[in-house]
């Protein structure tokens, strides 16, 4: 995992309205390609890795919970802080052939200051 | 403009994916996407749902980011519309008069909404909801809007209704048939949502006919029904479906006659040009082999997906389970199959409990599962989609997962 204090995470955007606190994270691709992104507080961490360019990453339904193409594997000590699964979460995921422990959907996850660290790998595709 | 190697016509969810995939498949040639419309490639789902209602903004509904396309090596051309194909010389005109030359096009451009013929359709105040410019427009409106007439009682149609009820309009959905959602579900699909939407304060004609929009100052003051009654009001939303925009393909010799007919490949018989997405007329075996164009996000998505392995010298044949969604008020329903001529219906669970699958089968044979607010079942009939050998009482026992009912898998 990457070693950054929240502080550290702590990014003013120069010109906002506001400020824009963007949190580290690492994202390895289907290829074993992994980068650093800074994903800022409340996005939704399907739409940055997206964003950061893993066009692996299908996200079919755009984030509304109807298909299982955000499928990742989370990892690192942020992997415990993460938000509880919800319902819907678990059911699209149990269908998966390439489920783990450690999968989860990325549309519904809002990324936090406490998710600093985490690893991201797109999971295979199904 | 330059020559392309890939020019996609058409900047929705089957233009913009066939980019995307192609560069995520690792295609180093020229790729440009023309679209008529102003905005970067968007999401459309949104448009009847929270762009509708102000809960998703513009930068919201983006498809990527706008600075996305050129760090991919996508040329967007936004605004511009294509208006000619000529296949043998593999150039295409736009409506400006420039001229671009491809080695690959693929045509995903959708189709325009069916606009009423009668008197009035054109006035202000009657809607469309097909892009955001549509749903911009109505938006603008809707502070001095009270009363809404929604013409058509099927899924966008539907959708706006929920939208603009929430919002406390007073909404009238006016259906020619006898039911809402006639083509697309079965009858007790449709009798749930008529008595959702009533029960929402939505007031749901079926049966009826419309005559004409009546006019007050150049603007829509109501609705006029055949046999004489009108229905005030200050908006009017036409969601009678889609007219395939295959214009110039036709006038370049591709066959078809509903959209465009492609292979299994998404290739129409003009040579190097693909369609896909709304307009592609494809022969699919969970239509029970009919050849169907399905408008959906997964079918531009897939289609998308065939045509960037086709260019990227992995051909592989188009042959995605269809799956949709469709959410109103509280209500999530996601489909998975086409259930087009089934014959028969099996309720998993209580439908007055407002969660619950339906489960329609032809000959025998499960076609499709529409799912309300069971995400479980929509994950697990996925696998049940063509079968023949379910149980009807698994099928029927909601206390059982559908997965159970699968035999082991071999």
């Amino acid at each position: 995992m990457i070693a950054t204090s929240e502080d550290e995470a702590d990014v003013a955007v120069a010109g906002g309205a506001g400020t824009l606190s963007l949190v580290p994270m690492l994202v390895i691709g289907r290829s074993g390609d992994g980068r650093v992104v800074e994903a800022g507080v409340g996005t939704s961490l399907m739409e940055e890795i997206r964003a950061a360019g893993f066009l692996e990453l299908r996200a079919i339904c755009n984030g509304c919970c109807s298909c299982a193409t955000c499928h990742v594997q989370v990892g690192g000590e942020a992997a415990g802080r993460l938000p509880p699964m919800g319902e819907e979460e678990r059911e699209l995921l149990a269908e998966s052939e390439n489920r783990t422990a450690r999968s989860r959907l990325s549309c519904q996850i809002t990324v936090t200051q406490e998710m600093a660290g985490l690893t991201v790998t797109v999971a295979p595709e199904d | 403009m330059q020559d392309y190697d890939v020019l996609i016509v058409g900047g929705g969810h089957a233009g913009a994916q066939t980019a995307v995939a192609l560069r995520q498949r690792g295609y180093e040639g020229s790729v440009a996407i023309v679209c008529e419309e102003a905005a970067p490639p968007y999401e459309r789902p949104p448009l009847s749902k929270e762009y509708l209602s102000g809960d998703r903004s513009a930068d919201d509904i983006l498809i990527r980011p706008p600075a996305f396309w050129a760090q991919a090596g996508i040329d967007l051309h936004t605004g511009r519309r294509a208006v000619a194909v000529e296949a043998d010389a593999r150039r295409v005109t736009l409506g400006d008069g420039a001229t671009v030359g491809y080695r690959h096009l693929v045509w995903a451009a959708g189709g325009a909404p069916r606009r009423l013929t009668c008197a009035g359709h054109a006035l202000a105040g009657v809607h469309s909801v097909r892009t955001r410019e549509d749903v911009d427009r109505m938006r603008a409106e809707l502070a001095s809007v009270d009363r809404v007439v929604v013409i058509g009682g099927g899924y966008i149609g539907l959708e706006a209704a929920a939208a603009l009820a929430k919002a406390g309009k007073r909404v009238t959905v006016v259906e020619a048939l006898p039911r809402v959602l006639a083509r697309v579900a079965g009858e007790i699909l449709s009798r749930f949502y008529e008595a959702e939407h009533r029960a929402h304060g939505v007031e749901v004609r079926l049966d009826t006919a419309v005559e004409c929009i009546e006019g007050s100052g150049g603007r829509a003051a109501g609705v006029r029904l055949h046999g004489g009654e009108l229905l005030p009001c200050e908006m009017v939303i036409v969601g009678i479906g889609i007219v395939p925009a295959v214009r110039p393909l036709r006038d370049a010799g591709a066959g078809g006659d509903n959209g465009v007919d492609v292979d299994e490949h998404c290739r129409t018989d003009l040579p190097g040009v693909f369609a896909i997405g709304d307009c592609a007329a494809h022969v699919n075996r969970y239509a029970g082999g009919a050849r169907v164009r399905l408008e959906s996000v997964q079918n531009a998505n897939d289609q998308a997906a065939v045509v960037a392995h086709a260019l990227t010298g992995s051909p592989k044949p188009y042959d995605a389970v269809p799956w949709f969604w469709s959410f109103q008020y509280d209500l999530r329903l996601q489909t998975v199959g086409l259930s087009t001529g089934h014959d028969e219906v099996v309720v998993r669970g209580e439908v007055a409990s407002r969660r619950f699958s339906l489960v329609y089968l032809k000959e025998g044979r499960i076609v499709a599962l529409d799912c309300v607010n069971t995400v479980k079942d929509f994950a697990q009939g996925k696998a049940l989609i063509l079968r023949d050998d379910i149980p009807r009482e698994v099928l029927a026992d909601s206390s059982r997962p559908l997965k159970q009912a699968v035999p082991a898998a071999v």
